[in-house]
């Protein structure tokens, strides 16, 4: 997803000189290209994640369109007063990229752990949280994020699901992976690959799964939501991040708000926990149960099989 | 306005108001029938609390009518506690929390860089909320990236919330700290209006260094039973205290 970002921005730099990157000294091996193309709109702003939200905002109030870069919590933990104070309530055009969404660096341990991100950010007015689920949405999403007035979140995933949906990328739109008639899985991000495994498992028991990609969690797709449960009956929604204000949440107050409940409704993501134990990303996926494997169960369970 | 809408922070507004009538007086380049004016100088109140003193300094300046003001900290006011720029022409960045002007206003001047303009970017910031990392890592940036557009004036109270910033978090040597991570210095009376010009008004492009300029000044100042006294970075003046204040005021 990180190369399908900077291949966007690259191509959007080359035709207009408002782009500005900042990077809090992240990007080792991603920007060099860029650096040298375009040296007047990069700046390593090195490791100072308030300050880069702060010129960010500056910069953006001048008119220029400014991408600022980092690790998942850095970009957006860190800086969170900056985000809220500066960025969003004087309406400026910055894209945020968190590099790392979920368990994208499990190795490195909980620090590096982007699991409380969403909650945190949908709850702040004037923004755009975006966690792509494809290298696909990755691309589009740059490009519009850039171009688009109010603060944007773009979560970057290492893993991605693969491209199999026809439907075009549209920010706060959903995007139909695979219809279905007895179940519908959510997902955002990169883990929406764990659901279509999840899915194709399914079949051996007779159930016929719809899967949706929710890259936009704010602007929420309310229309597809409510869709889903009227021709579907039940939602399971999958995410790599804390149940706690998540995309289960933000799914849940869609239906609640609506009076459209769901006859079946389960959040898979992790249980207001953090991880003290290391592994690469699927395995961490394993050991919390946001797996293939424990969306089977789960769904299984629902139906009593 | 502040006794109207019994609002905190008059001691602060008081230790800075010398530096905003001459800021606004003689220094920033401004149209006030065209705030966007897009070769403005920039100015942002970093000590957001002392919002009081902008918006009487943009009413006086003629951005917007005096009696506008009357409606400072009250219902449905858009003129809020800490300096907002929703709704009032000429504020340029609301602020509130402490530690976040400076960073703001070195973005600006790195965009009139890079777009080849002239105008200058100014922060004013009280001595007190350098406490906060964020202002040092905007120091930082602004010395690496020889942004000699960028003024940042320092009402140097020598007071906080609760004790003085020496007794608190000592700051001082603090001039010596601006200087170590690469900024031109210039200390003056705060209060002295041709000081404050020409610290200001120096081109500060000196040596491609940021310029700072420390304001020694006092907390209250021109109110005798104020000056000094901590107590007002919270306390309203009512009525005797009112009419005390305001003579001692236009006494001077």
């Amino acid at each position: 997803m990180r190369d399908a970002f900077i291949n966007a921005l690259t191509e959007l730099a080359e035709k207009d000189k408002d782009i500005v990157l900042l990077t809090g000294d992240l990007g080792f091996g991603v920007f060099e290209e860029f650096e040298n193309r375009f040296p007047d709109q990069y700046f390593n702003v090195g490791v100072a994640e308030q300050n880069m939200i702060g010129l960010a905002t500056g910069l953006s109030l001048e008119g220029k369109k400014v991408i600022a870069y980092s690790i998942g919590n850095f970009a957006s933990l860190r800086c969170l007063e900056q985000i809220r104070n500066d960025a969003s309530y004087h309406d400026t055009n910055i894209t945020i990229v968190a590099s790392g969404g979920g368990f994208s660096y499990g190795s490195l341990g909980m620090s590096h752990h982007t699991t409380e991100d969403i909650a945190i950010l949908r709850a702040i007015p004037n923004m755009t949280v975006v966690a792509p689920c494809t290298k696909n949405d990755a691309m589009e999403a740059t490009k519009e994020l850039i171009n688009r007035k109010g603060v944007g979140y773009l979560r970057l995933d290492k893993t991605a699901a693969e491209e199999t949906s026809a439907d075009p990328f549209i920010i706060g739109k959903s995007r139909i992976f695979r219809d279905g008639t007895d179940l519908t899985l959510i997902a955002t991000g990169g883990i929406l690959e764990e659901a279509i495994l999840a899915a194709n498992e399914l079949k051996t028991f007779d159930l016929d799964i719809k899967i949706i990609g929710i890259h936009t969690v704010k602007p929420i797709d309310s229309k597809e939501i409510l869709r889903s449960v009227s021709d579907t009956g039940g939602l399971v929604v999958i995410e790599e991040h804390n149940k706690d204000g998540g995309l289960g949440s933000a799914i849940a107050e869609v239906c609640v708000d609506n009076g459209v409940l769901p006859k079946k409704f389960l959040r898979i993501g992790l249980d207001n926990t953090f991880s003290s134990i290391v592994g690469s990303q699927h395995y961490l996926r394993e050991q919390y149960k946001i797996d293939h494997k424990a969306i089977v169960t789960s769904v299984k369970k629902l139906f009593n099989i | 306005m502040t006794n109207l809408g019994g609002s905190s922070h008059i001691a602060s507004v008081l230790s800075m108001a010398d530096i905003l009538a001459v800021l606004y007086g003689e220094v920033l380049r401004y149209k006030s029938d065209n705030p966007n004016w897009i070769d403005r100088d920039r100015f942002i109140l970093s000590k957001g609390h002392a919002g009081a003193g902008v918006y009487a300094a943009l009413a006086e300046s003629g951005f917007f009518p005096i009696e506008k003001l009357k409606t400072h900290y009250q219902d449905g006011s858009d003129l809020s506690g800490h300096v907002s720029h929703k709704g009032v022409p000429g504020v340029e960045f609301s602020t509130g929390s402490l530690g976040h002007g400076l960073p703001v206003a070195a973005g600006m001047a790195l965009a009139a860089k890079i777009n080849n303009k002239n105008n200058r970017a100014f922060v004013l910031l009280g001595d007190g909320e350098c406490d906060e990392g964020s202002n040092w890592e905007a120091v930082l940036f602004a010395a690496h990236n020889k942004l000699d557009n960028l003024v940042a004036v320092i009402d140097r109270n020598m007071l906080q919330s609760i004790y003085s910033t020496e007794d608190t978090l000592a700051l001082e040597p603090f001039a010596d700290k601006w200087r170590a991570f690469g900024w031109n210095v210039i200390e003056i009376d705060g209060h002295d209006h041709e000081k404050i010009f020409d610290a200001c008004k120096l081109e500060s492009k000196v040596n491609n260094k940021p310029l700072c300029v420390i304001a020694s000044t006092v907390k209250g100042k021109n109110v005798s039973f104020m000056e000094g006294n901590i107590l007002w970075h919270y306390r309203s003046p009512q009525d005797s205290e009112y009419e005390a204040a305001i003579k001692e005021l236009e006494g001077k």
